[in-house]
């Protein structure tokens, strides 16, 4: 049986203007994620992959098209209106874990869960729950600086799936990651998508990130080109 | 409380940088609490003066006096309830450096008309009844550290010779605003050693304390009691006490003027000086305030940061500030004690300092708030890593 659509991007076009120039950035791309898959967006740098991430994530909007995430249209909706949906369906994992220096690993994961009415207990419950799935109950109380790239990576996923999103998008999560770390990050993701039925939505260079993928699809100076299962 | 928590490690995360801040706010709102009370002080004879008694002077000039004659006729005014009369003497205790007011007063009705002075009964008694005693001010007794009983000896500068006292009693300020510093003697004495060296200046007075039965009648009153006078060889001049230090003051209104702009010129330095922490503060985490919007934070979240912080570090430099006007004040009253004889912080200034420390945090907080809150996340984002 086939999996329900989750996202579904139709003929997004986007550019940005250098000066008065506008440069197209994507052009008419269409194509859908199913609820539960993890898909690889690979390309060469500057091929749009970045800015497709964003413009499902709803962090930056279409010129034309539409993207519509568990039925809602995104591109229609206002900076506030986005900003909401964000927090109830998207969790974010970049490249550089941008946590929060000043907060603990606990704090860090707790902040996307100030924006719920969920009582300080409840917070505390979802916490140590995304703690304990990427391992890291024991280091709650470290702070950035005192966790390695790794374990500051997994505390960013455990942000990232603290509010149970929809969709997890992740910009080259493993690259600024020794090989190790890397792998450790890579198996944690895969489990996340196997284990608790995850949407990931993946931007990477790595093939060996990408293997991980149930699909990859390749951007090419804004265009989707191929995709491989 | 995770907002508080935030707000306070993100204003300590370049400690220097704030305590610096801190420190310059500190400074600042100590600087304008101190020049506040100093523009205070200068008014207090003012503020202290009260709206049940007139003085009246020679309508030519202050310099010139008023014969002891116009007492009775004055009294006999409708309106009056009590008539006092008082002399500037002008005298110097050892050196000029010792300066202090004193006068020749007539005590019984002198001290009837000013409750403020509060002595001892016996003291009171004892200093009507000894013409060479002198009751001098709380401050006065302690700055040169007389006691009752002690021969205190003025040399005469306007009434030329040595002139010896006896300390009778010492008087405390009804008020925080009552003067303690000056110095009282009888007129009569005063009178009487005139009378033998320099005839033509006896039975003579420098100003009248006129007594008011209605404090509402004081511009009748001075009507009427200068329409008396008209026409005589000495006329007057009446006036409200009020008036009467206000044209004291406006003599020195173009320093008070000046101090007065100072004192705001600090707070517009310092709320620039806090603007530019603010700037580069919210410059450096251009990335992090475009985490939190990813995350699902709206602007409004992102201006709490940063208004929280500006305020967070104002609001602590000017809690130290003014923690710190008080003791400063205090020592700097007693520093300055003979030309600042009332040096106390008024609510006013305290009130003053709070709503600036808030502008500063408020105002200096506004362009980076705006910078930050307008960011768009995707070039927030570029800027970390």
């Amino acid at each position: 049986m086939e999996k329900p659509v989750i996202v579904s991007v139709n003929n997004v076009s986007k550019s940005y203007s250098r000066g008065n120039q506008p440069v197209p950035v994507l052009e008419e791309i269409t194509f859908d994620i199913a609820r539960g898959e993890f898909l690889a967006l690979m390309g060469p740098s500057g091929s749009g992959k970045s800015t497709l991430l964003n413009l499902i994530a709803g962090i930056d909007t279409v010129d034309s098209g539409s993207i519509v995430v568990d039925g809602v249209n995104i591109a229609t909706l206002g900076e506030a209106e986005l900003a909401t949906w964000r927090a109830s369906h998207v969790g974010f994992i970049f490249q550089f874990y941008n946590l929060i220096p000043v907060l603990n690993a606990y704090e860090n994961v707790e902040l996307p869960l100030l924006l719920t009415p969920l009582s300080r207990r409840e917070r505390r419950e979802h916490v140590e729950t995304a703690l304990a799935v990427v391992s890291l109950t024991d280091r709650m109380d470290h702070y950035p600086s005192q966790l390695s790239g790794g374990q500051q990576q997994r505390v960013a996923i455990a942000r990232a799936i603290v509010t149970d999103p929809t969709i997890l998008v992740a910009d080259e999560p493993t690259g600024d990651l020794d090989r190790v770390s890397a792998g450790e990050i890579l198996s944690l993701m895969a489990r996340l998508n196997a284990e608790f039925g995850k949407t990931i939505i993946m931007v990477t260079h790595d093939p060996r990130a990408a293997e991980k993928a149930h699909i990859i699809r390749q951007l090419e100076k804004g265009v989707l080109n191929n995709v491989s299962a | 409380m995770f907002l508080l928590r935030l707000l306070s490690r993100n204003a300590l995360r370049h400690r220097l940088r704030t305590l610096l801040t801190i420190l310059g706010i500190t400074v600042a709102i100590l600087s304008f609490g101190l020049l506040r009370t100093v523009v205070s002080a200068w008014y207090a004879g003012v503020n202290a003066s009260s709206a049940a008694r007139l003085i009246t002077r020679n309508a030519v000039s202050l310099v010139f006096s008023l014969p002891i004659a116009y007492q009775e006729r004055i009294r006999r005014i409708e309106g009056v309830s009590a008539v006092s009369y008082a002399n500037w003497f002008g005298g110097v205790y050892i050196t000029e450096k010792n300066f202090f007011p004193n006068f020749a007063i007539e005590p019984q009705s002198y001290l009837a008309l000013y409750p403020e002075f509060v002595l001892k009964p016996d003291e009171k008694r004892n200093f009507i009844l000894d013409r060479k005693g002198c009751v001098v001010g709380r401050k006065l007794a302690e700055r040169f550290g007389w006691k009752i009983g002690d021969n205190v000896p003025l040399r005469g500068t306007i009434f030329p010779g040595n002139w010896e006292f006896v300390v009778r009693g010492i008087y405390t300020g009804a008020e925080k605003s009552t003067d303690e510093s000056q110095f009282f003697f009888h007129w009569a004495y005063l009178n009487e050693t005139l009378k033998k060296s320099i005839p033509r200046r006896a039975d003579q007075i420098g100003v009248y304390v006129v007594g008011l039965k209605n404090p509402q009648s004081a511009a009748e009153v001075s009507l009427a009691l200068d329409a008396t006078f008209r026409n005589s060889l000495a006329e007057t001049l009446t006036e409200t006490e009020k008036a009467f230090q206000l044209s004291f003051v406006s003599m020195t209104e173009a320093i008070v003027v000046a101090i007065r702009i100072v004192s705001f010129v600090v707070i517009i330095i310092i709320m620039v000086v806090v603007a530019n922490t603010m700037a580069m503060t919210a410059r450096e985490r251009i990335g992090e305030y475009a985490i939190f919007k990813a995350m699902g934070f709206q602007g409004y979240h992102i201006a709490g940061m940063v208004f929280g912080e500006s305020l967070f570090i104002s609001l602590t430099g000017g809690c130290i500030g003014i923690l710190l006007t008080f003791p400063v004040a205090r020592k700097f009253g007693e520093v300055m004690g003979n030309f600042f004889p009332v040096f106390q912080v008024e609510k006013m200034t305290v009130y003053l300092d709070v709503i600036f420390c808030l502008l500063v945090g408020v105002v200096a907080a506004l362009f980076p708030t705006w910078r930050a809150v307008r960011i768009k996340i995707a070039d927030g984002l570029r800027r970390v890593g």
